[in-house]
């Protein structure tokens, strides 16, 4: 359902994704991983068709981002990383602001809403301004606008970044929920995350893909005891070095 | 298209009245309005019932007040990170860009609204002519308009909103200069050839509204002001474009 091909970007003189090809397939979740500045935002920027690659593209449902950038954009959901969101707004406004930018709009676009509040268990905040909120609500609320119109595709950012360990679980939970009907990309350089909820994982560092499999083939990389942080450093620290 | 525009401007519309931002800019718009026509320019002094002089304030009041509404609009998103998750909705840079342009604009158009008082007193104290009321009106309505694509361009070079709001007032201000009068005649007298100065002075945003706050509809003012906008959005486009991640 989703397919990126070759993907590169040079900022200047500098190559922060040197041509990255991968695709997610309906019920996978991969795990994006790679150290901080591995060029994980960046590729995940272009897949969205936030900032336009320097050559490749990325396909959603069978839209090319480059060529039919609003029917790409219409088909997948997009946690950007830090969950941003209009802090002055309420919940339910904000909500109801990106299922309009979405095409839900009067009745249909408060049924929505009225939903993903459940879904995401917002109920108890509807009524408030996100910079009244903590950071687990915030994220939570940026992650509903990613799901307002039960996406194929689901794009998060680091959605669990900074969030204690209760709050992980919660998000980690809706994710599973939704894995079955979905493709689901998270990027993240927390491991734990590949093992609580990843089906397969690719690894990237120095904007080159390193490693692309499942949780048990990454382990089999480390021939002494298999352990993911292992094999993590292995495969990105020559970059560093 | 236009639903997509809708909800980008309902949605910054309502923001302004987010905070108690929006009741000052109000309240310092009619007041110094208010200040310069009746302190400044003499209103009752004068024994006209026309408005003239409380046009011709407007320009100058834009200056501070355009730039102080305008310089959030892009440099906020930014701030936020607010507009990757604009750019990333099924909308194109161009309906939210316009979105925004009109929610400012419509916004400063309900401050010059509230301007209404000043006609009726003049249409209680004499007997105006109310087509020239009108025009001066409209003119002053392109001329916002105008400031206020300004504004946008400004706001979008930049994550700073003091970035936003300094390079339109020094964009308004050298607009405005070059088509004020003690300005043309001093750079006359230094012996610069009449038909430079006069190509200058016709690109200022003053001297297109001249005509208009005296009653006089001329297409080529509203055309002038209309290529302002439409031109001042393309350039915020192509910059939005080119530096949305930074």
């Amino acid at each position: 359902m989703l397919k990126v091909d070759n993907l590169k970007k040079n900022f200047g003189s500098f190559q922060a994704v040197k041509g990255i090809s991968f695709s997610v397939a309906k019920g996978e979740v991969l795990g994006f991983l790679g150290p901080n500045g591995a060029g994980k935002s960046t590729t995940m920027r272009m897949i969205t068709g936030f900032i336009p690659p320097t050559s490749g593209t990325a396909s959603i449902c069978g839209h090319d981002i480059i060529t039919d950038p609003v029917a790409a954009k219409a088909s997948f959901g997009y946690l950007p990383e830090n969950a941003p969101s209009y802090r002055s707004m309420t919940v339910e406004d904000f909500l109801l602001f990106t299922a309009a930018g979405r095409g839900f709009r009067g009745k249909l676009g408060r049924e929505k809403v009225e939903a993903v509040i459940e879904k995401a268990k917002l109920s108890a905040v509807a009524k408030q301004t996100i910079e009244t909120l903590s950071k687990g609500y915030r994220q939570r609320t940026c992650f509903a606008q990613a799901i307002i119109h039960d996406p194929k595709v689901l794009i998060m950012d680091e959605p669990t970044d900074g969030l204690d360990p209760n709050q992980k679980y919660v998000v980690r939970e809706m994710i599973k929920e939704m894995s079955a009907e979905k493709a689901i990309i998270i990027s993240t350089h927390i491991l734990e995350e590949v093992d609580a909820v990843c089906t397969r994982a690719i690894v990237i560092a120095g904007g080159e893909l390193k490693a692309d499999g499942t949780p048990s083939e990454l382990r089999a990389l480390d021939p002494e005891g298999g352990r993911l942080d292992k094999v993590f450093r292995n495969l990105t620290m020559q970059e560093a070095k | 298209m236009f639903k997509n525009i809708k909800t980008v401007f309902a949605r910054e519309f309502k923001s302004y009245f987010d905070s108690p931002v929006a009741y000052v800019f109000l309240v310092a718009f009619l007041v110094l309005v208010g200040f310069l026509t009746f302190g400044v320019a003499m209103f009752y002094e004068r024994r006209q019932a026309d408005l003239t002089p409380f046009f011709f304030w407007h320009p100058w009041v834009y200056l501070l007040l355009v730039p102080a509404s305008t310089m959030g609009l892009w440099a906020d998103e930014r701030r936020n990170g607010t507009i990757e998750l604009l750019l990333t909705l099924p909308i194109t840079l161009k309906e939210a860009l316009v979105g925004k342009f009109l929610a400012a604009w419509a916004f400063i158009a309900l401050a010059l609204l509230s301007t209404f008082p000043i006609v009726v007193t003049t249409a209680w104290l004499g007997d105006p002519d109310f087509g020239a009321v009108f025009c001066g009106y409209l003119g002053s309505v392109l001329l916002a308009g105008a400031a206020t694509a300004i504004g946008v361009f400004a706001s979008s070079l930049s994550r700073s909103q003091v970035i936003g709001f300094v390079v339109a007032l020094a964009m308004m201000f050298a607009l405005l200069i070059i088509g004020f009068d003690p300005v043309i005649n001093a750079v006359s007298g230094w012996g610069v050839p009449g038909a430079i100065v006069d190509a200058v002075a016709s690109c200022s945003l003053l001297s297109h509204f001249e005509s208009m706050r005296r009653g006089v509809i001329d297409f080529a003012d509203i055309g002038y002001y209309i290529g302002m906008i439409v031109f001042m959005l393309a350039a915020a486009e192509v910059v939005t474009d080119g530096r949305k991640a930074n």
